[in-house]
């Protein structure tokens, strides 16, 4: 029997900060300004590390609990249609509408704080589509 | 942290960006502007046919008044209603989302909701934010299996009992239910307890104030009376106070014309009229 993971939301935890990789083993500063792991890894509000990591972590939760009630294949399948719905958008740079990936994990028919505050569809800032296709083809 | 050409987009939800900042505003001794609450006492009572949800009208910032008749019964929807104590922000926004969400589900199930689905839905949501989401609620309605009563709590506790306070006033208003509450009551005498309960919160705690306001749920209606019972009034002004003219004496009288400068004249078409 899998171990189910804890219900109750952790303030606290470990997280990999992954700095960006240019040339020379430097990240590049003139693509992604100045970096430093001590401001991404920072969480001052307690909840800060509990919503970043909510949906992976409900998730975590849901599978140990299908795994132990049906089998490995029921997770296995799961997280297949997921991987296939995820490759279905936009190029990068813009916001797609993920109706597919929102149908798998029910949140079309949900309502919540991510829809109304800070909805990345009306975000005011949007990265340099050329860069962001070189990025995407390896290119930089 | 946003970097300068290769912008991720950002997740919805919740943004910590501000609280490194407020942080170190904090250490350097500068107070934050305080949350606009609901000292409170809202209450909820099961009788023979339905729910009665009362609430008191006063929305305070620490020691001042900020609302003086603000509503504190809000919609869930057409057979569930929701009082509100804490945050009056986060009452607010809570009770709306809840509404939105039991608004898909309804659609989507073809059904009058149940209370006891707004019940998961409030529990599930404040036990997300445990606890930073400061509301406290009285959740009440009718479905098809008959009236119910909740009780949630800022943590995302919930009770389910015939007859529940909450908020500042809380103490006042659950020392006259458990003296005067009866099961399968009658709707007025039901009406005059809830009344009595708020008006205890009211005159002994000066978080609550001003007038009583009562919800009636029924299978078949939604009574909602606002304001049931007007119990502090301001006082009437008996007569004018202002001094009638003539009362200061004009000693010397000066007319002066002021010579105006034509600066610049503009001719513009104006369409007839046809009256």
């Amino acid at each position: 029997n899998i171990p189910y993971p804890s219900v109750r939301p952790q303030p606290d935890g470990s997280q990999e900060i992954k700095l960006p990789e240019g040339p020379y083993g430097v990240p590049d500063v003139m693509l992604n300004g100045i970096q430093s792991s001590k401001a991404k890894l920072g969480s001052v509000h307690p909840l800060e590390y509990s919503e970043k990591h909510w949906h992976e972590n409900k998730q975590k939760m849901d599978f140990a609990m299908l795994r132990n009630t049906q089998g490995i294949h029921m997770p296995l399948r799961l997280q297949m249609e997921k991987n296939v719905a995820q490759k279905i958008n936009r190029l990068p740079g813009m916001h797609s509408s993920n109706l597919m990936s929102d149908t798998l994990s029910g949140r079309d028919e949900m309502i919540d704080f991510e829809d109304i505050l800070n909805n990345p569809a009306d975000c005011e800032v949007m990265g340099d589509t050329h860069l962001l296709m070189d990025r995407r083809a390896g290119l930089l | 942290m946003a970097s300068t050409l290769l912008a991720e987009t950002p997740r919805g939800g919740f943004s910590f960006e501000n609280c490194c900042r407020n942080q170190f505003f904090e250490q350097k001794g500068i107070k934050a502007p305080t949350a606009y609450k609901t000292g409170t006492t809202i209450v909820g009572l099961v009788y023979k046919d339905g729910v009665v949800l009362g609430a008191d009208t006063r929305a305070t910032e620490d020691t001042v008044v900020a609302d003086k008749n603000c509503s504190k019964i809000h919609y869930i929807s057409d057979n569930i209603y929701c009082c509100g104590a804490g945050t009056a922000a986060d009452t607010e926004m809570t009770t709306q989302m809840i509404s939105s969400q039991l608004e898909l589900h309804r659609l989507n199930t073809g059904r009058t909701p149940r209370v006891c689905t707004a019940n998961r839905l409030l529990k599930q949501m404040l036990f997300r934010y445990q606890g930073h989401i400061s509301a406290a609620l009285v959740l009440g309605g009718v479905d098809s299996t008959g009236p119910h009563l909740y009780s949630v709590y800022p943590h995302g506790s919930t009770d389910k009992l015939p007859y529940v306070t909450m908020g500042s006033g809380s103490l006042a208003a659950m020392a006259v239910f458990e003296r005067g509450f009866k099961p399968n009551m009658e709707k007025e005498e039901a009406k005059k307890l809830v009344r009595d309960a708020i008006a205890a919160g009211i005159f002994n705690d000066l978080g609550s104030g001003s007038n009583v306001d009562v919800c009636v749920i029924t299978k078949d209606k939604v009574d909602y009376i606002r304001p049931f019972d007007e119990a502090n009034l301001k006082g009437q002004r008996q007569g004018s106070y202002r001094y009638k003219k003539g009362t200061t004496a004009v000693l010397k009288t000066e007319v002066k014309k002021i010579p105006f400068e034509v600066v610049k004249k503009t001719v513009r078409a104006e369409p007839m009229e046809t009256v």
